[in-house]
């Protein structure tokens, strides 16, 4: 019996081994394409990094100096978004998840709206950017406000950061349902047992039991729009400035469009390349420990979910 | 005026009579399914009333309308009237937070909120301005009542989570005696407890029977027979018979009674 099967090499070991390799090589090619990326990247980005490198604005056509500009533009960048998708996205997925009836037909509405959303290219979001927040908006403010003077009608921090908003609050929406889900439906009778009204349930029970998902959704967030240049490049974004931004109204520079700008746009782009691995890689680190630090507190929030009920 | 009188007279002297909570022609359904087939029945303030069934039979159901925890879900249906000391309860005129503050309600597994043990007693007092009143005196009284204030009382800054399942339960009982309710509604709450914590409770609710009227959903027959004053028999919706216990227990009226009591079905 033994010797009968080993004897022969049959057509079915040979097609199984083959797929075993070729679904294997698949995996393969993953694990090597991510390796080269990320270590042609330390590579060539690490022995240029220092403290001087993340401190000092850019010189001598971004082949000196450093990138801080770029930094402080995108952390003021992705603080305005912060504070106006967090308030929007949770406001949005309370009221879906608490205050909507189940079957109610606008929370199907804005579901489809809101996954239609996270379809929509970037490119696509800088433009609705420039064409509502700046011409729509903008105009409209001056022309109320300023007499038709240009103050907002133009690029500026404030509608990079909203157009922003827009990108991630498919985000934050989802991350906000996934925890509102998570708290035990037990929770909320208690608290209605125990005389609370519907908001004072959500404001004592649900909210901070959901802050850590609101938490995760905040920082995915953070991390999608610290990388993302399309939306920003009309609204707001500049190739480079003398000052940081101190008003609303204000240009900046952001780290993804730096890096657009000095691989593309440069004097002299060869001579640019040190400094274009270092800001890369900086970019790399901001959204891999941003995304570390989402994946772990929702990581939590999962083993509560399942530990919970 | 002189006949309201008499009824007022005549009210007094039959002592179990003081309105407690009552319902007339109740009935629910969910999403179509009829759950509660009509249900008149009254529990009265000083007496434990428990309600006995197959699952099924709709004790839950009823317990939350007395409640109205049923009003989260828009495909439960009620109609006929639940009144709370002669005053119907799904009136417009009283919001129902007030209610739930009167009719207090302990669920069938301890759901402790996360948080300290002293914050899951000080909840719902904090839910309105007056209710942060003497805080102190009404956690001390609360906890008492649950025979769980030698317990927790060097313990009120832990994580009610920390406390076993027993004292877990007896902590939702006394969370919902700080609002000193008229009413006190229990789900099966002895469902997942030891007998040493079961009986800690059935005596909790014997002190407490003279000053509230308690309604005990209990899948447990013998609960009923050891802790209730009068007992009521749902099946399939209908309310079957509600007897004095002793006299339930002993001489049923109805054949289903008997059946169930005697272990025959359910």
């Amino acid at each position: 019996m033994h010797a009968m099967h080993t004897g022969k090499f049959s057509r079915a070991d040979f097609t199984g081994g083959t797929l075993r390799g070729l679904t294997g090589f698949a995996c393969v090619i993953i694990i090597a394409i991510v390796a080269v990326i990320v270590g042609n990247i330390v590579y060539h980005g690490i022995g240029n990094l220092s403290w001087e490198f993340l401190s000092e604005p850019p010189r001598k056509h971004f082949t000196e100096g450093g990138i801080f500009p770029a930094i402080f533009g995108t952390a003021a960048l992705v603080i305005l978004m912060t504070i106006a998708v967090i308030p929007l996205g949770v406001a949005t997925a309370i009221y879906m998840h608490e205050y909507a009836s189940k079957r109610s037909r606008v929370v199907h509405l804005v579901r489809l709206a809101i996954q239609n959303l996270a379809g929509v290219p970037a490119i696509v979001f800088g433009l609705f950017g420039v064409g509502f927040f700046i011409e729509f908006v903008g105009r409209g403010l001056d022309r109320g406000l300023y007499g038709g003077a240009l103050v907002y009608g133009q690029p500026a921090i404030l509608w990079a950061a909203l157009t922003m908003a827009l990108l991630t609050l498919p985000t934050v929406v989802v991350a906000t349902e996934e925890a509102l889900r998570a708290i035990p439906q037990g929770y909320r009778e208690v608290a209605y047992s125990l005389g609370a009204t519907k908001w004072q349930m959500i404001r004592k029970v649900v909210l901070p039991q959901a802050a850590g998902g609101i938490l995760t959704g905040g920082i995915l967030a953070v991390s999608r729009g610290s990388g993302e240049v399309a939306p920003v490049m009309f609204t707001g974004a500049a190739y480079a400035l003398p000052d940081l931004p101190s008003r609303l109204n204000d240009q900046f520079m952001e780290l993804g469009y730096h890096v657009y700008v000095m691989s593309t746009q440069a004097f002299d782009v060869e001579a640019t390349k040190p400094a274009l691995y270092s800001t890369v890689l900086v970019l790399l680190l901001l959204t891999f420990s941003l995304n570390f630090t989402a994946i772990m507190i929702r990581a939590r929030i999962r083993r509560r979910l399942r530990n919970g009920r | 005026m002189a006949a309201k009188l008499e009824v007022a007279a005549n009210h007094q002297s039959y002592t179990r009579s003081i309105p407690g909570i009552r319902t007339e022609g109740l009935r629910v359904s969910y999403a179509g399914q009829a759950v509660l087939k009509g249900i008149t029945l009254e529990a009265h303030q000083g007496e434990i009333l428990s309600i006995i069934g197959p699952a099924g039979a709709g004790k839950t159901t009823y317990l939350r309308c007395l409640n109205r925890m049923l009003d989260m879900d828009p495909d439960w249906k009620i109609s006929g009237s639940v009144l709370l000391h002669d005053q119907p309860v799904y009136a417009r005129e009283i919001p129902v937070a007030t209610l739930r503050r009167k009719v207090g309600m302990v669920f069938s597994v301890p759901i402790t909120l996360p948080m300290s043990i002293y914050e899951n007693l000080t909840f719902g007092m904090t839910m309105t301005r007056n209710g942060r009143n003497d805080r102190a005196a009404k956690i001390e009284r609360a906890l008492r009542q649950a025979y769980l204030w030698d317990e927790v009382k060097d313990r009120m800054q832990e994580p009610a989570g920390n406390l076993s399942g027993g004292q877990q339960q007896r902590l939702c009982l006394a969370r919902a005696l700080t609002l000193e309710p008229a009413v006190l509604l229990l789900d099966e709450p002895c469902s997942g407890l030891d007998p040493i914590s079961t009986r800690r409770i059935e005596e909790a609710l014997q002190q407490l029977k003279d000053s509230l009227t308690i309604v005990l959903v209990t899948n447990n027959v013998k609960q009923a027979a050891r802790a209730s004053d009068r007992t009521a028999f749902f099946l399939f919706g209908e309310l079957i018979e509600v007897q004095d216990t002793e006299i339930l227990f002993t001489t049923p009226g109805k054949k289903e009674t008997a059946d169930y009591i005697s272990g025959r079905f359910g």
